[in-house]
């Protein structure tokens, strides 16, 4: 007989806030021991809590991605959860227990058979706890406080999930999700988002077996390596007739194995109550709405977009379709390759640095601005070690030198050239009201005379440049005729080559002419005029 | 300068009839001598509190005096005070130097009060008598063997001794206006969020409120003008337009409608209590007040309820007191369990260790919907039967206690009887609403006996012109301890 196995997960996602869930604390990583905790984080007497309201916006932005407002509560309670431990300040942790603020939802998943959606039971909001440190004292144990109070969003999932391969697919789809809609940094090694797995089996049809907890695991790996043996192990002692214990595990990765923690008898009472210190928390429709508006489209959603080769194809997204206004009025489509669309939506912040350049220079080259951002801005952050929101080079500026390829101003050559130049001689062309945190690329309202403003200035930016160094192309028909005539005066013999049928002669003159024109002349002219004088 | 108004003083002070620092040393005299015998104070500390005085006095020379710039004030143990050992009358705290100022002491310092010192108080404000403080039991002026009241037992027998020309108190179920009644003085617990908790150490945050205590309701007004006020730190703290608690003194009483419940004057009230409440009634109705009879169906649930209730907070908030950061902690432990048993054994005397055991078990699983849940919806009815009363009438008169002050140990073995005491204070806590005591006669003894006066939400100025009123047209307040030479 064969066995059912039943997975699901509870997530703490730690919220992307410059400071704590309930005081103004800072969340900055990697600080030297309790430097980041301040009256409130260590628990003096008298000290009350306050909620931060990032924290709670964030909370609402996944509950919108996870289900819409349907599934935000709007009356939602903090409660207290009452126990000792050395590095839990108060005696209790802020948490939300009977009344979470999202209740509900669902994340899709890509498995083996198939689509398929795991429910969520819950997220709430909560803090995080210090840390203890028992390796660098004798005898005793430190405590860093560094942490505490940070906020966290704990996503509970149902026990939807029937392998370790399908909790890997849920965590990771969980763990896209969080950064692209920007409340989480995703960053696993500093604890940012970590999993426990509750993990139980079962004869197919039969109720739910006992189910142990495996807690803190911060690795995919981990996490399926730590389902993998937790499921031998309990079909093993099931097999031998013995039964589960419900308790809570410890995956210890060096043996790579579970082991317990705590059972049942041992858990704590947490003795939960609404926490006198704190109103209820209340949520208005118009928050929510200015959250919704705020947000952008999901991520399949948006690589959805730039791969639509056709109107049609996206309209079917009426919420969102006024954020792209110049499609909307031009029924242009991004049409861009599936490779090309994979790739800019893969991160939130290159679909918007796209996104925001395309703005700029027209939906009808996007392809032109795909080429760049795949292409040459990429290679650049990558040999700089830098990600796409510290680029030197901004979206708008980025906007303004693919503008003046397109209107034939620079040559690509030129242009590759000139990128080099704003590369590394950054200058502040961009108003910085542009680069609000947390959304770094606001949506676009018709009013706004910002993007344009932007733009106008990276033109003359990027103009001052071209003029200053001369690197306008030439297009002027008379004054390249005049320069194919110098070279092919100078060249008689490559241009007799090419009348003979030596087609490589022909490329030898390009060369020549832009040699002379230090490779402004504008190549098609170029092509036409040599073609024409030769033919003769 | 003993024996004065609040308003005097400060004429005393713009006048230059007398120095901040002066006035003060005057003060710190008084309590340096009458300290040893009442043990109103925990903390004094002249050197700090002159050098204030002499702030105080620069202020005043240049013009840029408020009102209670030059003044002393003593403030309850429990205010978290910047450099000042704040203990809370536990052993817990009693190494506890605090390097920040409660809101209320930021708005007394803001004012240029003067710092007199910290008063004593039961221990984590659990209490009626002020005994269970480790620092030893407050006596009441009126004669030392008997108990001040309390929790705000220091603060009250301070003003009543003239140790202090103001206190400040907290009160979560009667612990500034108990201790008044039975001190002779008079003390005012605003509405719910009108005075920050920020700084005001926890015993049960949805009923503790900070106020003053004073000798005059006028005196009241002008402190509770100081510390009444928004702050985004307490997010109870209710955000609403300052006001001048003074306005509304003079007003008469003609037409005001005095509610009188009928559940105040049942079993277990004093006779002689209930006399000297009937009097003040009838002063009233002289003054022109209506007598109302109201009903407040529920109030015998009130004690019941509020013994699940702050409990049930107590023991959460009194968590953090744990030996590991700060505070008392035990010299030896065998682990880390063993620590936290130690620590707390020593450091939480009975009392607080009985309401940490009766909030435990309460919010227990399984017991936290037969108590916990059940007390919050009993609070709820509470209030209503405000809302009701108070459609009838403008404030709610009666006792403040049921008895005038019992002796030091008297009930020191029979909590129930102990927090019987509360009975017709607590309702208001439990219902956020704002309440006050004044002295209005005396019984046997020659103890003082307190008159209740409790208001709608924010009616803190009409109950403030009811009690000035009333005391224009009597004297106990102006009353002084006998034994207490001035």
């Amino acid at each position: 007989m064969n066995w059912e196995i039943v997975i699901g997960l509870e997530t703490h996602a730690q919220l992307s806030t410059a400071s704590k869930m309930f005081s103004g604390g800072s969340t900055a990583f990697g600080a030297p021991p309790n430097t980041q905790a301040n009256a409130v984080d260590i628990a003096l007497p008298g000290v009350l809590p306050v909620a931060n309201r990032g924290a709670v916006e964030r909370a609402i932005r996944f509950g919108l991605a996870v289900g819409g407002e349907r599934v935000i509560n709007r009356r939602s309670v903090f409660a207290r959860k009452n126990y000792f431990y050395p590095d839990l300040p108060k005696g209790y942790q802020i948490s939300q227990y009977e009344l979470p603020i999202v209740k509900g939802g669902e994340i899709r998943i890509l498995t083996k058979g198939g689509e398929k959606a795991i429910r969520l039971t819950r997220a709430h909001l909560e803090e995080d706890a210090g840390k203890s440190l028992h390796e660098a004292f004798q005898d005793m144990s430190g405590i860093d406080l560094n942490r505490a109070g940070v906020p966290l969003l704990e996503i509970v999932s149902e026990p939807d999930m029937r392998s370790a391969e399908e909790a890997v697919a849920y965590a990771k789809a969980l763990h896209a999700l969080v950064r692209w809609i920007d409340i989480c940094d995703g960053n696993m090694q500093e604890g940012s988002f970590r999993c426990d797995a509750n993990v139980s089996v079962r004869r197919p049809g039969a109720p739910l077996g006992t189910r142990t907890e495996i807690k803190n695991l911060n690795s995919f790996r981990f996490l399926e390596r730590a389902i993998g043996f937790e499921v031998k192990r309990q079909i093993e002692i099931l097999e031998d007739g013995g039964k589960i214990v419900q308790e809570t595990r410890l995956y210890d990765p060096d043996k790579d194995e579970t082991r317990s923690m705590r059972t049942k008898e041992e858990a704590h009472d947490y003795r939960y109550f609404p926490d006198p210190d704190l109103l209820p928390l209340e949520v208005s429709e118009e928050w929510i709405s200015k959250i919704k508006e705020s947000m952008w489209p999901l991520q399949e959603q948006v690589m959805a977009r730039f791969l639509a080769k056709s109107y049609e194809e996206y309209a079917a997204w009426e919420d969102k379709i006024d954020m792209w206004v110049n499609e909307a009025a031009n029924q242009v489509v991004y049409g861009l390759s599936e490779q090309d669309a994979k790739e800019l939506s893969s991160d939130l912040d290159r679909a918007r640095y796209f996104q925001r350049t395309v703005e700029l220079v027209g939906v009808q080259h996007a392809k032109l601005c795909a080429n760049w951002i795949l292409g040459d801005l990429a290679a650049a952050l990558n040999k700089a070690g830098k990600d796409i929101p510290q680029s030197p080079v901004s979206p708008e500026q980025l906007g303004a030198l693919i503008k003046r390829v397109v209107d034939g101003t620079i040559s690509g050559k030129i242009a590759k050239e000139l990128f080099d130049t704003m590369w590394t001689e950054p200058k502040p062309f961009v108003p910085q009201e542009d680069y609000p945190n947390p959304v770094r690329y606001p949506r676009r309202q018709e009013s706004d005379i910002p993007p344009n403003l932007a733009l106008l200035m990276s033109l003359q930016g990027v103009d001052e440049i071209i003029e200053k160094r001369g690197l306008k192309q030439i297009s002027d028909a008379e004054e390249i005729e005049k320069i194919v005539d110098q070279v092919l005066a100078a060249n008689a013999k490559q241009a007799e080559d090419y009348r003979a049928g030596k087609e490589k002669a022909f490329n030898s003159l390009v060369g020549q002419v832009m040699k002379a024109t230090q490779g402004k002349a504008n190549p098609a002219q170029v092509n036409e005029i040599l073609k024409r004088k030769l033919a003769h | 300068m003993l024996n004065v108004s609040l308003k005097e003083l400060s004429a005393a002070l713009a006048q230059k009839k007398i120095s901040s620092a002066e006035l003060t040393q005057l003060f710190l005299d008084r309590t340096s001598r009458l300290n040893g015998a009442l043990n109103a104070f925990i903390t004094v500390e002249a050197e700090k509190s002159l050098a204030q005085a002499r702030v105080a006095d620069e202020r005043i020379a240049k013009d840029d005096a408020k009102p209670l710039t030059g003044i002393p004030v003593a403030h309850k143990d429990i205010f978290i005070t910047k450099g000042w050992r704040t203990t809370c009358g536990s052993k817990m705290l009693s190494n506890f130097v605090s390097p920040y100022d409660a809101h209320v002491i930021e708005r007394f310092n803001e004012a240029g009060a003067v710092i007199l010192g910290k008063t004593n108080m039961d221990e984590f404000a659990m209490g009626s008598s002020s005994e269970t403080s480790f620092y030893g039991p407050v006596k009441n002026p009126w004669d030392r063997a008997y108990v001040p009241g309390g929790s705000s037992g220091g603060s009250a027998a301070a003003v009543a001794a003239r140790m202090t020309p103001a206190a400040t108190g907290t009160d979560t179920g009667g612990s500034i206006r108990q201790p008044a009644a039975l001190s002779g003085v008079s003390g005012l617990k605003p509405t719910y969020g009108l005075v920050s908790r920020y700084g005001m150490i926890a015993f049960a945050s949805s009923l503790d409120q900070g106020g003053p205590m004073a000798k005059s309701a006028e005196d009241l007004a002008l402190l509770l003008n100081v510390m009444a006020g928004f702050d985004a730190r307490d997010s109870t703290s209710v955000e609403r337009a300052t006001e001048d608690y003074r306005r509304e003194l003079d007003r008469p009483l003609a037409g005001l409608r005095v509610g009188v419940p009928r559940e105040h004057f049942g079993e277990g009230l004093a006779a002689e209590v209930g006399r000297a409440v009937e009097a003040a009634l009838s002063e009233l109705e002289k003054l022109g007040a209506k007598r109302v009879p109201v009903v407040l169906p529920n109030s015998g649930l009130s004690v019941p309820a509020y013994y699940v209730i702050a409990p049930a907070e107590a023991s959460s908030n009194l968590s953090r007191f744990d030996g590991v950061r700060y505070g008392h902690r035990a010299k030896e432990y065998r682990d880390l369990a063993d620590m936290y048993f130690r620590t707390r054994a020593e450091g939480f005397g009975a009392e607080v260790r009985r309401r940490i055991l009766i909030g435990t078990y309460v919010l227990s699983h399984g017991y936290y919907d037969a108590y916990y849940l059940k007390a919050q919806k009993i609070r709820r009815l509470i209030a209503d039967d405000f809302v009701a009363a108070f459609k009838q009438c403008d404030v709610i008169v009666g006792p403040t206690a049921p008895t005038v002050a019992f002796k030091i140990g008297a009930k020191a073995a029979d909590p129930v009887q102990m927090y019987l005491n509360d009975i017709y204070t607590i309702p208001a806590n439990l219902a956020g609403l704002p309440a006050m005591s004044i002295p209005c006669g005396f019984g046997a003894g020659n103890l003082p006996v307190g008159l209740h006066i409790v208001g709608n939400y924010f009616a803190e100025a009409k109950m403030l012109n009811v009690a000035h009123q009333y005391q224009k047209a009597t004297d106990w307040h102006k009353r002084a301890p006998a034994g207490i030479h001035l």
